[in-house]
């Protein structure tokens, strides 16, 4: 455990160095001089160059980089040419927000989608398992900002349900969420499907039914209990995509989180909140990931650290 | 193939040829403006409607298709061949090698994609060739996962053996011995991937960082008409059906592949 756990830490330092040399480039490649739109084009000579050399500008590409990592350490992630106001700060104002709306639309696809799941793989080849399947692989092709956009037509403009966008109580919530978790719905019904079946098939039930083993029990412990490790891991493994929906989501329902935070960066070019708001979500994404992934190899038995091969 | 898998590349084949037919044809003019026709209902002259400028839907949404599924098929060819590339040299040389390459594979895969993908697209200049690169930049390292997998199983091989002792060199084994075997293979899950890709692409593209305008694409005929949901709800039902349709076609389709290879894949 505690190899596998230093593996892993280690794998995050470049991956940090990755993403911030991404961002890095990505501050450097864009089109003006910050000095220049600090004193405006007309200022002295003397003055920007003053300038030039306070805020490291002169200074060799490596050393703004490292000057740039200093910065991102200190929690420095600038502030948005637009508001004005301190990126991380804003981050931290609306993860709470993006928070709630992934739990929430876990809160509905992992019941649904496991229950399906079940469901389907206990009816295996009936129509109860061919319409599952298809409502399902349906579920993960729908992009989700026209399947946000249908329901907020329905809903909202037509039912007058609820509010068509907006941050706020429960009630703004319901779409946003049902929107979010019509795809990870699909996926996970899909997987604890094929996760059943393969747990069906397993030797260990057949030999627990010739043992006369109660088929509940079978059920309840056999089957139920082998099959909620792998179900378990792809919830956590699969928060990514709600992460990748909530940009999405968001944008499309008004909800003030981090990704409609990211995607008005996109449109005004505000590259601070772009780059603040890449960095962090990576960084969330990867922590989950490890945790996730630390739980998986506590959870089974069966999987002897570093040699899983997956 | 089932009947399903049979239907969905029936469709997809559809929509492709309308798709790539549409310059020759002669009603289909996806840039034409019409300031007396705008936000038109579906009829005879326009059967999807017109947009906010007098543009017909239909005419767009073919010459979206274009995009789209350049784009996802390229991107998918492109992390096919940079994966297989990966996955052999992983599996066959095995060791410091794989260990190496493995670690940067888990790297790129701990990234999540549509964030990785929007840092890409901000960097480069938008346009289809940054949507290539910003999905074959995260694609690559799955097929690269399974690819290695499969050489792992192969390489084991008695032909594998066989052909070490008659003196083939590592270049011809990889090339001409265990490449042949991982293609068809590979080319099942390439099929499985491409409905994701038209999915990436279409939300780039929503997101404005898609292929630009004037070009059509399905994501930004959304994104570009949404604040007209009531009183013009076809300007967004329609690319988003084309969207949701094609992308679940490759997806059945690349399901009913793996059944009939009898290939174990999630997803």
């Amino acid at each position: 455990m505690k190899d596998y756990l230093i593996k892993k830490i280690l794998l995050l330092i470049p991956l940090l160095f990755g993403i911030t040399l991404l961002t890095f480039s990505l501050a450097k490649a864009l089109p003006g001089d910050p000095v220049l739109s600090m004193v405006g084009e007309r200022a002295q000579p003397e003055v920007i160059e003053k300038i030039r050399k306070e805020i490291g500008a002169d200074k060799n590409i490596v050393e703004q980089y490292y000057g740039y990592l200093a910065l991102l350490l200190h929690g420095e992630f600038g502030r948005s040419y637009y508001t004005n106001r301190e990126v991380l700060s804003d981050i931290l104002l609306k993860f709470p927000n993006t928070l709630k709306l992934a739990l929430a639309a876990m809160l509905i696809a992992v019941p649904l989608g496991t229950g399906l799941g079940f469901l389907s793989a206990y009816r295996k080849d009936t129509i109860t398992d061919r319409v599952i399947s298809a409502l399902s692989v349906t579920g993960l092709s729908i992009p989700v900002f026209w399947s946000g956009l249908l329901l907020m037509l329905f809903f909202s403009l037509k039912l007058r349900m609820f509010p068509p966008s907006g941050t706020g109580d429960f009630r703004f919530l319901v779409l946003p969420a049902l929107t979010l978790s019509l795809p990870a719905l699909g996926t996970l019904a899909r997987i604890t499907r094929t996760t059943v079946l393969e747990v069906l098939d397993m030797p260990f039930i057949k030999t627990a039914r010739a043992m006369g083993i109660r088929e509940v029990r079978i059920q309840a412990g056999h089957v139920l209990k082998n099959a909620l490790i792998p179900i378990v891991t792809v919830i956590g493994l699969d928060f990514g995509s709600y992460l990748n929906g909530a940009v999405l989501t968001e944008t499309i329902f008004g909800w003030d989180g981090i990704g409609r935070f990211i995607m008005e960066g996109i449109i005004k070019r505000d590259y601070p909140v772009i780059v603040g708001c890449v960095i962090i979500g990576t960084f969330v994404f990867v922590a989950i990931n490890m945790v996730v992934d630390m739980l998986y190899h506590s959870l089974d038995p069966r999987v002897r650290f570093g040699e899983h091969n997956r | 193939m089932n009947t399903t898998g049979k239907a969905a590349l029936l469709v997809i084949l559809f929509i492709a040829v309308m798709s790539f037919s549409a310059p020759f044809m002669p009603w289909c003019n996806p840039g034409s403006i019409n300031l007396d026709r705008i936000k038109e209902a579906p009829s005879l002259d326009h059967p999807l409607g017109t947009d906010t400028k007098g543009r017909d839907i239909l005419s767009r949404i073919l010459y979206g298709g274009r995009v789209s599924i350049s784009i996802a098929v390229s991107a998918a060819l492109l992390s096919t061949m940079i994966g297989l590339v990966f996955g052999l040299c992983s599996g066959y040389f095995g060791g410091k090698v794989d260990a190496l390459l493995m670690a940067f594979v888990d790297l790129v895969l701990s990234f999540p994609t549509l964030l990785l993908a929007i840092a890409i697209s901000v960097l480069f200049p938008p346009g289809i060739y940054t949507v290539v690169i910003a999905i074959v930049a995260v694609g690559w390292a799955s097929f690269a996962r399974i690819v290695r997998g499969q050489v792992l199983s192969l390489k084991e091989a008695n032909y594998i053996e066989a052909a070490k002792a008659t003196g083939c060199s590592t270049g011809r084994i990889i090339l001409r011995h265990l490449m042949p075997q991982c293609i068809p293979f590979v080319l099942v899950v390439t099929g499985m991937k491409i409905g994701g890709y038209i999915l990436v692409e279409a939300s780039l593209s929503f997101l404005g960082l898609g292929a630009q305008p004037p070009m059509p694409t399905w994501g930004s005929m959304i994104s570009a008409h949404r604040a007209y949901l009531t009183s013009a709800p076809w300007m967004v039902v329609a690319p988003g059906f084309m969207i949701a349709l094609t992308a679940l076609c490759f997806n059945v389709l690349g399901d009913s592949l793996r059944d009939r290879y009898g290939l174990k894949i999630r997803g």
